[in-house]
């Protein structure tokens, strides 16, 4: 089993590579963390914190967009690719279970989604660093946010992976993900503030909003790493509702959903002739 | 002998159209065998049952005792796509490195099997950069990893050139030799006819003729051709004594039953000293399979 995973994973790798998506995931993330981190550099001092805990602030913001961009960008492929291209009746014919492919894609994908946030993160750190020693003392955030930036990933390549194998065609998977993107980062948060407004402070805001926050892994990636950093959540204009919620409440929701897209993602490919 | 492969009363319809119809066949270890029928007649769609990649709807498949894509089944036959396609940014050499690590064998060997198609010298470029025969190459190549008990094997042959198709079919003397039974589809009735031991004829979805070309020879029954030439002024001599020849070119064309072929020679014989020369021709190979699957409609 394990040897059939890292069988399909190696394969990936070597796809990846070929196709530049390792070159460029690594560049859109080290490219956006360095912009982020010189364009962050300028509050310093202004609310007490050392510079790469306001770095990290920044990050978090740009990574709610961006980790599920690239994890979505990789795993629409992943199986309506395979149809596609014709290649899936024969790998079906193999002794491997349909979990194990996709297993083995995600142990891939998940590698390279790493190597990409490190190679961001890490970037920005070394600059942050390099201008203020001071700065050491964020390195604890940047890890927090490092492991749960890839357990965001992961939760989006789920997701790709089951609109790649509901799709079964490539132009189909890459209009659902980016949908799913629009909607799950861009216009889920705009539709909550819409009505956090228009609630003033009722039951919707007090009630529904808190879940309505966890049950989507890219806001819960968000409470959970800015209620982490007490001395920037103040700032940031989520704050007040992120203090609210209790941080082991975001903290589970991240770890829950990229079990369930996963299951889900098992699901939608199991059923169905190749 | 048990069976590698037996199949009973298998049904597939798709909508409308009826893929199978009651098919059944057996295919025993190291026995060759060739399936044969029009575009569309379904070959593709019964190899693609057996490996449990389109579900039947009715009727039972067996493989080695297992059920068709059972993981049992899985492990012990070989497939071979129409139209093999592999993802364009691999090499041959890692494309066959993942296949042997999905069946659980060391890829150090993989190279060695590469040579054995023919790709030694390309395994390490990518296969976007291949031709179709080279492509099919990878394809007989993952086809013959490990031992399989069964290998199903469709058009295994197109896109190869005729001195690749020759060590092709060698290659799978030596795989039935060792007891794998192998079930190929092909359009190439002469190739197969001499290098498959019996030939399974669909058309239309059903199963009309199966057996050794001999066997397929006498069930059809078709007439057996003569062509005599005269000697000069004895042709009007010749067409009397032989009712039912007729002329074309010069040459007298008559033909008979199989079963009156003697009689025929007989009475051809008594007329020596008038024909210059005699040539029986027995019914092509290509008259015997559309004899066969003309029958139902089509
Ligand atoms: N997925 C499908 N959906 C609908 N009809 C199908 C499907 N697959 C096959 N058919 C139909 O089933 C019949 C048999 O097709 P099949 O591919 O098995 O033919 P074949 O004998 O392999 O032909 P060829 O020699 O051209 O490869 C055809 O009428 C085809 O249109
Ligand atoms: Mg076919």
């Amino acid at each position: 089993m394990i040897a059939r995973i890292l069988a399909t994973a190696t394969t990936e790798i070597h796809i990846a590579r070929r196709n530049r998506w390792v070159l460029i995931a690594v560049l859109l993330m080290v490219a956006f963390s360095l912009v982020l981190s010189a364009a962050g550099s300028a509050p310093t001092g202004v609310l007490g914190a050392d510079r790469l805990s306001v770095v990290v602030a920044s990050l978090t913001s740009l990574s709610v967009y961006l980790v599920p961009l690239v994890a979505l960008l990789m795993s629409f492929d992943a199986v309506a690719g395979e149809v596609e291209r014709g290649t899936l009746p024969l790998l079906l014919t193999y002794p491997v279970a349909r979990w194990e492919i996709l297993a083995g894609k995600l142990v891939a994908h998940t590698a390279i989604l790493i190597v990409a946030i490190v190679a961001g993160y890490g970037a920005a750190a070394v600059v942050a660093i390099a201008a203020d020693p001071a700065a050491l003392a964020g390195l604890g955030a940047l890890w927090r946010l490092t492991w749960t930036s890839v357990l965001l990933g992961a939760a989006f390549l789920g997701f790709g992976y089951a609109l790649s194998s509901l799709a079964r065609r490539v132009s189909g998977a890459a209009g659902l993900a980016i949908g799913l993107w629009l909607g799950m980062v861009v216009l889920y948060d705009l539709g909550l503030l819409a009505a956090v407004v228009a609630d003033n402070g009722g039951l919707f805001t007090t009630r529904i909003f808190p879940v309505a926050l966890l049950a989507n892994p890219a806001d819960a990636f968000r409470l959970f790493n800015l209620t982490a950093a007490h001395a920037t959540a103040a700032a940031s204009g989520i704050g007040g509702a992120a203090n609210a919620i209790p941080q082991w409440q975001s903290l589970a929701s991240i770890v829950i959903w990229p079990l369930v897209s996963l299951v889900l993602a098992a699901m939608a490919f199991r059923k169905g002739e190749p | 002998m048990t069976s590698t492969l037996t199949i009973s009363r298998l049904t597939k319809a798709f909508g409308g159209v009826k893929a199978l119809s009651d098919v059944s066949l057996a295919v025993a270890p190291g026995e060759r065998v060739a399936l044969l029928g029009h575009n569309g007649a379904g070959k593709s769609t019964l190899m693609k049952v057996i490996l449990g990649l389109i579900a039947p709807d009715g009727g039972e498949i067996s493989i080695c005792g297992a059920a068709p894509g059972s993981a049992q089944a899985r492990a012990q036959v070989a497939y071979l796509p129409e139209n093999a396609a592999f993802h364009p940014a691999l090499t041959g050499l890692e494309q066959i490195t993942q296949y042997m690590r999905l069946r659980n064998l060391n890829p150090s060997g993989a190279m060695e099997l590469l040579g054995r198609v023919g790709l030694a010298g390309a395994a390490k470029r990518r296969i976007g950069t291949y031709s179709k025969g080279m492509r099919q190459r990878v394809g007989l190549a993952q086809a013959l990893i490990g031992q399989p008990r069964l290998l199903v094997l469709d058009e295994p042959t197109s896109g190869l050139d005729p001195v690749s198709r020759r060590d092709f079919y060698e290659l799978l003397d030596g795989l039935a030799a060792d007891g794998a039974a192998i079930l190929l589809s092909s359009h190439a009735l002469t190739e197969v006819e001499a290098r498959t031991d019996r030939l399974l004829i669909l058309s239309g979805g059903r199963m009309v003729a199966q057996g050794t070309l001999p066997d397929l020879r006498r069930e059809a029954a078709l007439p057996v051709a003569m062509h005599l030439s005269a000697i000069n002024g004895y042709e009007g001599d010749i067409l009397a004594a032989l009712p039912g020849a007729i002329r074309v070119n010069g040459v007298l064309h008559l033909t008979c039953a199989q079963d009156e072929k003697l009689t025929t020679l007989a009475r051809i014989s008594a007329l020596t000293d008038k024909i210059a020369d005699l040539d029986v021709i027995p019914p092509s190979l290509e008259d015997i399979y559309s004899h066969f699957s003309r029958r139902d409609g089509q």
